[in-house]
């Protein structure tokens, strides 16, 4: 168990500014979630703490020790890589017990920590096993397994679950946070998949091309979104986002008007997630509906505002307004207007 | 439902594996044939008739001591040469795996001696290690080391293992490099962050690893030490000094060519033929047993 702190570290490949400083403090037990578009770095962030990737700059401590210059073996850190780089020659009580033989316990120790960290991921019937003979999930256990019989003071995470089907997706994600609770050890978990970020995260840091562009727990970036990238990556279906004006007190799209709580005045970008809009007669907001997608407890409305803004909304229950090609009017809460700077993308008010 | 194509009729089946049959049976086949069969006679000092003796070339030959020398000889020779061309091929090509640039250009360098022929290989190392004229040589009688393989049986075996593995190493260190290029990255990393350090990394996880082509390249080095180290011999030592360095295939040319007792290495060459076809039957029945996956 330990703290991490990252303080603006960057990361060069040749002339290739890949980490553009990030910084970043994680408490004792925390579990942080990194997530990001295909990339953006994530994965190279969380190797630099592995001490797999040297750092070009900036201070990286574990447990308020300094550790930049520490070899992988010397961080007291596991990790679990998303191949899971299980070793093919030995059986799964050896890879689990590979890193306790290195250390030099005492046979009986090995085997008796082992059988605990198996019995803990249901794997007891499996020691025997070769890596080959496992299925992705079971391969995914054994990753684990050598992960937690170590007890590190830090677990690193690299899309540990992007190999598995949707369904055991869920189920693992919910072990996984189940285990590190229970273990309370800190956990940097890099994903790509923004529901396993929100739901698994204590806090999350949503990276785009080499920067933090938020920090923050799920529900913070997700009401409040600091930028324009972390409010379209973050939620799903993603945000709608349309050009508008603040012009006398008001904010103009189109023919629309809404109320402007910041009073910017000038060209902004507005951000409405679909599920905030409401069906709503004298609402500001018409769209045309192209497209209707019924997902059972909702509906996906795809179509275009008046502006020619493509538009979507999430309605609840299974929505027939506007089927075909009919004109909706929505309205929207002014709590769940987000306006950002047209040109940096910066949250306003 | 299997995908296969199938022949109607004998003659097109023929035709394809013809060419291949006809090399064999040309190269392999006939000679292998005339060896048995020649085997089975004794020539008379004329080599104008020969006479049948059945196995009686065997039986003599199992009685000699000078062949049975020649067996130890062998093994020690194709050991030695198997270990000096393995160890330090995967030895280069570790160094070379560490390498992130020029690894390249240590490739390139590192593949040309294979370029030579093993008689011209023999040729440069007597060169080098000759008696008198040989720089090596020279050095070490500098040293206070009075180098002599035409003399010292241990010198010459020294010299003709070295010569005959020499360029071997860059055949070994190429398929090494590539076997180690092919561990998967993360793999290495887990044991890293497992705690394992280079050395330990190598012998627990990157060695096992590289058995499939440990093993392949066992049984090619071994079969080449048998075989195609001929001209390395004839060259450097012609099997002396008192037939130290006289391998069994060597002994097959001295006895046949220079003693002209074409019956006794014809049935040496029988042997030959089984003792590699046995060779080869135990490497692939037992140890590929031990190779991991
Ligand atoms: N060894 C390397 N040499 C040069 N460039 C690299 C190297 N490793 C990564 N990069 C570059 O760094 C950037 C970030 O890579 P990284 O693997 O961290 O992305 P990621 O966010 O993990 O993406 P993904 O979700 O696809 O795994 C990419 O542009 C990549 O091309
Ligand atoms: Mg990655």
């Amino acid at each position: 168990m330990a703290t991490v702190t990252l303080d603006n570290i960057t990361k060069r490949f040749g002339r290739d500014e890949v980490i553009k400083g990030v910084s970043l403090d994680v408490a004792d037990g925390e579990f942080i979630v990194i997530v990001g578009p295909s990339g953006c770095g994530k994965s190279t962030l969380l190797r630099m703490v592995a001490g797999l990737e040297t750092i070009t700059s900036g201070d990286l401590r574990i447990g308020g020790v300094r550790a930049n210059d520490r070899e992988p073996m010397d961080r007291d850190i596991a990790m679990v890589f998303q191949n899971y780089a299980l070793y093919p020659h030995m059986s799964v009580a050896q890879n689990m017990g590979y890193g306790l033989k290195i250390a030099g316990l005492p046979r009986a120790e090995i085997a008796a920590k082992v059988a605990d960290a198996a019995r803990l991921l249901q794997l007891t019937e499996l020691l025997d096993r070769k890596p080959r003979q496992l299925s992705g999930g079971q391969r995914q256990r054994v990753a684990m397994g050598r992960a937690i019989v170590r007890a590190p003071s830090v677990f690193l995470f690299d899309e540990p679950l992007s190999n598995l089907d949707a369904k055991l997706r869920v189920q693992m994600r919910l072990e996984i946070r189940e285990l590190q609770a229970k273990l309370g050890i800190t956990a940097l978990y890099v994903t790509h998949d923004q529901v396993e970020a929100m739901t698994m995260a204590d806090r999350m840091i949503v990276m785009n091309a080499g920067r933090a562009e938020q920090i923050g727990t799920p529900l913070d970036v997700y009401e409040r979104p600091a930028t324009l990238f972390a409010a379209q990556f973050i939620g799903s279906p993603s945000m709608n986002v349309v050009n508008a004006e603040g012009r006398d007190g008001a904010l103009h799209l189109g023919e629309a008007a809404l109320p402007n709580s910041t009073g910017h005045a000038g060209p902004v970008k507005l951000g409405l997630r679909p599920e905030h809009l409401r069906p709503d007669p004298e609402g500001p907001i018409t769209m045309q509906v192209q497209l209707a997608e019924p997902l059972g407890a909702n509906t996906l409305l795809h179509g275009r505002l008046a502006t020619g803004d493509s538009f979507t909304a999430s309605l609840p229950g299974v929505h027939t307004a506007g089927q075909g090609s009919g004109a909706l009017r929505l309205s929207v809460a002014a709590e769940h207007m987000h306006l950002f700077d047209a040109h940096s993308g910066a949250r306003l008010g | 439902m299997e995908k296969r194509v199938t022949f109607k009729g004998w003659l097109l089946p023929l035709c394809l594996i013809a060419p291949q049959v006809f090399i064999s049976a040309v190269f392999f086949f006939y000679p292998a044939g005339q060896a048995i069969w020649q085997s089975l006679f004794i020539p008379d000092p004329f080599g104008l008739s020969s006479r049948f003796v059945g196995l009686g070339n065997f039986e003599y030959l199992l009685g000699d001591s000078y062949y049975r020398a020649s067996f130890i000889t062998t093994a020690i020779f194709s050991t030695l040469v198997t270990l000096a061309a393995m160890i330090p091929a995967l030895f280069l090509a570790v160094m070379a795996d560490r390498l992130v640039k020029s690894a390249g250009a240590y490739r390139t360098l590192l593949i040309w001696p294979y370029a030579v022929a093993p008689a011209v290989a023999g040729v440069l190392w007597l060169f080098m290690f000759n008696t008198r004229v040989g720089v090596v040589a020279w050095y070490l009688g500098q040293l206070g080391y009075d180098w002599n393989h035409v003399l010292n049986q241990n010198e010459a075996m020294g010299l003709v293992v070295v010569a005959s593995a020499w360029g071997r190493i860059s055949y070994n260190f190429l398929f090494f490099l590539a076997a180690l290029q092919a561990v998967p990255r993360s793999i290495i990393e887990a044991a890293a962050i497992d705690g394992a350090r280079f050395w330990r990394r190598f012998f627990t996880i990157v060695l096992p690893l590289l058995s499939p082509t440990t093993f392949f390249l066992l049984v090619v080095n071994i079969v080449y030490a048998f075989f195609e180290t001929f001209g390395v011999i004839h060259t450097i030592t012609s099997g002396g000094p008192q037939q130290a360095t006289t391998i069994l295939v060597y002994k097959v040319f001295s006895d046949g060519f220079v003693g002209q007792d074409l019956g006794s290495s014809a049935a040496q060459s029988v042997i030959l033929l089984l003792v590699v076809g046995l060779l080869t039957v135990l490497q692939f029945k037992y140890i590929e047993k031990r190779v991991h996956y």
